[in-house]
C-alpha cells in the first residue's frame, strides 16, 4: 500500500538553524505515528510542513501520492489540531465545527448532521450553543478535535494535544483518542515531547533530535533495542556502559562490571572497530541473595541505595569492578525486599543486553 | 482581607473621583454655560446675551428663557444643510480612512518586530508638528502655483493648473490625512492581539485567504473598527480648520457655521443652540458604540 504521506529528503532552515535536516519518512495508511523529541528538535516544523504552514527549502511532501509540497493548507486533505486549540472565540462550539464544512460548501441538513455527528463523537452534542470561553480546557480540546474530525481528513495532525491537560485528563484523553481512531480509521500523526504518551498511543515512534530522525520503529523495539545512547536516554534510566572487544570472539568486555558479556543484537557487531556501549534495562535484571540461573549472565554486588517508588523500588547496586547497576524491582512480594548494605546477586538473560552506538 | 478590599475600593474611588472632577471642570461646567446661553437672547452688551434670570436687588424674581434660537435652527434651512453636510462629509471621510487605515494597521501588526516599531512611530510622527501647520502645508501643495501643479506642469502632463485647493476633495483629503492615525492605532492594537494560530486554523479547515479574512480577522477586529471610526467621525463632524482652509465656498459644515455665528455675527445664543444640537447628534453614535461594545464584552 502506498504511504498516505511521503516526506522526501525534506530540509527546512530558519537562518543558520536546520529545523528539519534531510528527513525522509513514509506514513502508512491508518497508522498512528508519533514524532517524539525535546523542544526545538524539529518535530513541530515537520508537522507544519505536512499541514502546509511551512514550505520546505528542499525535498518534496506527497499526500495521497500527490505532490503537495507547495500546496496551501486549505488545499490539503489533512487537518491539524493546534496545541492552543485555536478555537474561533466569536463562534459557538457548533459554529466552530461547522466552519470547516462550510468551506466545502456543505449546508442545510447535511451540515447540521455532520456537525452533530462530530460533536457526538467527542460527547459534546449538548454544548453546541456554548462559546469556547464557557468551556473547560478538556472540553475545548474536544471541540478542536471535533472540528478536525468533521472534515473527515485523511490524516489528523496533532500538535502536543495533551500538553495543556492535567495528568488524569490526559490519560483519559489518550484512551479516547485511541478508541476514536480505531472507530474512524484515520491516520494520526502526533507531535509530543512525552515519551510515555508516544509509547502508549503510537504504532510507530520517530525519535527526533536536531532536525533528524534518530530512530523510527514500534515502541517496544525502540524500548528494547535502542540504536544509540541518545535514543536509549529517551526511554527512562537505562544502564549504559562503555565496552571494548572481549577476549573471546563474539563477546564484549564491560569494564564497569568486570565482565565479558555476550550481546544479543547491535548494529556495530558486524565487524569494524569495537568502540561502543551496551545498554541494559533496569527492570530486566533479576536480583536475589543467592547465585542462581546459570543460563544467564550476572554479577555480585552490594546494595548502595534504595529508592521506594510505591509499585516498584529502584536499587543502586555497587559491583566490585567499580560500576553501579540500576535495578528496578516490582514490589509484588516480600521476598524481593533488600536493604542498604545487603550483598546481592544480579542476573539477566543474554538477550537483555543490547549493544548501542556511542 | 476586608481591610485590603476597603483600601483598594477607596483607591479606585479616588481615581474615579479625579476623572469625574476633570470631566466636570472641562465638560459639564462649560456645557452648562453653553446650554444656559442657548436659551438667552442676543443683545449688544458684554457679554453679548441677555441674562437668564431676572434679578431685583440680587433676588431672582423670574426666568427669562427663550426657545427662539432652537426654533430658528429648525426652520432655517442653512443650519439643517450644514448639519447634513457635516455628517455626510464626516461619514465619507471616515469610510475612506477605514479603507486606507485597515490595511495599514494589518501590515504593521504583521510586521516583524524591529520594523513594526518603526512603522508605528512613522504613523505617530505627524503629531510632532502642529495640526494647523500641517494643514497649511497642504495649501502649499494644492494651490494653483503649489508643488503638485508645478510638478505636473513641469512634466508636461497638464497645461493649466488644476483646481485642487478650496474644493470638496481637498476637505476629504485633509480630514483623511489628519485623522488617519486615529484609525490606524486602535485597529493596530486589536489586530496585533489576533492569534496567528486562528488564521492558520481557518486555512487548515479549508478557508481561502479571503474567506479567512471575512470570517475570522474582520469579526475579531470589530471593536477596533468601531473605536477607530468613532475617533475619526466625531471630531470630523465638528471640524472647522480643515473646511475653512482647504474647503471651497460650497463646503457647508456646521463647524464653520458655528464660527461665523460666534465671531462674525456675535450671536452667542444662536451659536450655543447650534452647539447643543450638534452634541445631541453626536451622542447618538457614541451611545450606539457603547452598547455595541457592551454587548460584545458581555457576550461570553
Amino acid at each position: 500500500m502506498s504511504p498516505v504521506i511521503r516526506i522526501e529528503a525534506v530540509s527546512k532552515r530558519y537562518g543558520a538553524v536546520a529545523a528539519v535536516d534531510d528527513i525522509s519518512l513514509d506514513i502508512r495508511e491508518n497508522e498512528f505515528l508519533a514524532l517524539l523529541g525535546a523542544s526545538g528538535c524539529g518535530k513541530t516544523t515537520l508537522l507544519r510542513l505536512m499541514a502546509g504552514f511551512e514550505q520546505p527549502d528542499r525535498g518534496r511532501v506527497l499526500i495521497g501520492g500527490e505532490d503537495m509540497t507547495l500546496s496551501a493548507p486549505y488545499a490539503r486533505p489533512v487537518n491539524m489540531m493546534f496545541q492552543s486549540y485555536a478555537l474561533f472565540p466569536h463562534m459557538t462550539v457548533a459554529g466552530n465545527v461547522a466552519f470547516g464544512l462550510k468551506q466545502d460548501n456543505i449546508s442545510g441538513d447535511v451540515l447540521k448532521a455532520r456537525v452533530n455527528e462530530a460533536l457526538l463523537a467527542v460527547e459534546l452534542d449538548r454544548l453546541g450553543d456554548r462559546r469556547p470561553d464557557q468551556l473547560s480546557g478538556g472540553q475545548r480540546q474536544r471541540v478542536a478535535l471535533a472540528r478536525c474530525l468533521a472534515k473527515r481528513p485523511r490524516v489528523l495532525l496533532l500538535d502536543e494535544p495533551m500538553a495543556a491537560l492535567d495528568k488524569h485528563l490526559r490519560e483519559r484523553t489518550q484512551l479516547e483518542l485511541m478508541a476514536l481512531r480505531k472507530r474512524l480509521g484515520i491516520t494520526f500523526v502526533l507531535v509530543t515531547h512525552d515519551q510515555g504518551e508516544a509509547m502508549a498511543m503510537a504504532d510507530r515512534v520517530a525519535i527526533m533530535e536536531s532536525g533528524r530522525i534518530l530512530q523510527i520503529g514500534a515502541p517496544r523495539d525502540l524500548y528494547e533495542r535502542p540504536a544509540s545512547q541518545r535514543v536509549a536516554r529517551f526511554f527512562g534510566d537505562m544502564n549504559i556502559w562503555p565496552v571494548t572487544a572481549g577476549a573471546t570472539p563474539g563477546t564484549l568486555f564491560v569494564a564497569d562490571l568486570g565482565l565479558e558479556a555476550r550481546v544479543a543484537s547491535g548494529s556495530f557487531l558486524n565487524g569494524g572497530p569495537l568502540t561502543g556501549a551496551v545498554a541494559l534495562r533496569p527492570e530486566r535484571i533479576a536480583i536475589s541473595r543467592t547465585t542462581e540461573s546459570e543460563t544467564g549472565q550476572g554479577v555480585q554486588g552490594t546494595v548502595a541505595e534504595v529508592v521506594f517508588l510505591g509499585t516498584a523500588s529502584t536499587y543502586f547496586v555497587k559491583v566490585p569492578a567499580g560500576g553501579t547497576v540500576r535495578v528496578v524491582v516490582q514490589n509484588s512480594d516480600a521476598t524481593s525486599v533488600f536493604a542498604q548494605g545487603d550483598s546481592v546477586h544480579l542476573s539477566w538473560s543474554a538477550t537483555a543486553l543490547t549493544a548501542i552506538e556511542p | 482581607m476586608i481591610a485590603r478590599g476597603t483600601s483598594a475600593g477607596s483607591g479606585r474611588r479616588l481615581v474615579l473621583a479625579a476623572l469625574w472632577l476633570w470631566t466636570a471642570i472641562v465638560f459639564f461646567l462649560p456645557f452648562a454655560l453653553v446650554l444656559k446661553i442657548s436659551f438667552a437672547e442676543a443683545q449688544l452688551s458684554v457679554p453679548p446675551y441677555s441674562a437668564l434670570f431676572e434679578r431685583v436687588d440680587g433676588v431672582v424674581v423670574g426666568l427669562k428663557a427663550t426657545l427662539a434660537n432652537y426654533g430658528l435652527l429648525a426652520t432655517d434651512a442653512l443650519y439643517f444643510k450644514a448639519y447634513v453636510g457635516s455628517l455626510g462629509i464626516a461619514l465619507i471621510a471616515t469610510t475612506i480612512t477605514l479603507i486606507l487605515g485597515y490595511p495599514m494597521a494589518y501590515a504593521i501588526a504583521r510586521a516583524p518586530s524591529p520594523r513594526r516599531e518603526v512603522l508605528l512611530i512613522l504613523v505617530m510622527l505627524p503629531f510632532w508638528t502642529s495640526f494647523l501647520v500641517r494643514i497649511y502645508a497642504w495649501i502649499g501643495l494644492l494651490r494653483p502655483s503649489g508643488v503638485i501643479n508645478t510638478a505636473l506642469q513641469a512634466m508636461g502632463l497638464i497645461d493649466a493648473p488644476l483646481v485642487l485647493l478650496n474644493t470638496q476633495g481637498a476637505v476629504y483629503l485633509g480630514i483623511v490625512y489628519a485623522y488617519l492615525p486615529f484609525m490606524v492605532l486602535p485597529l493596530y492594537a486589536r489586530l496585533e492581539k489576533l492569534d496567528p494560530a486562528l488564521l492558520e486554523a481557518a486555512a487548515d479547515l479549508g478557508a481561502k485567504p479571503w474567506r479567512t479574512f471575512l470570517s475570522v480577522t474582520l469579526p475579531l477586529s470589530h471593536p477596533g473598527i468601531l473605536a477607530g471610526c468613532l475617533l475619526v467621525f466625531i471630531p470630523a463632524v465638528g471640524e472647522f480648520v480643515i473646511p475653512e482652509l482647504l474647503g471651497g465656498p460650497d463646503t457647508l459644515m456646521i463647524g464653520k457655521v458655528l464660527w461665523n455665528e460666534f465671531f462674525s455675527n456675535r450671536d452667542w445664543p444662536m451659536s450655543a443652540a447650534a452647539t447643543v444640537v450638534l452634541l445631541a447628534t453626536l451622542i447618538a453614535p457614541v451611545m450606539l458604540f457603547q452598547s455595541l461594545r457592551m454587548r460584545a464584552e458581555a457576550r461570553p
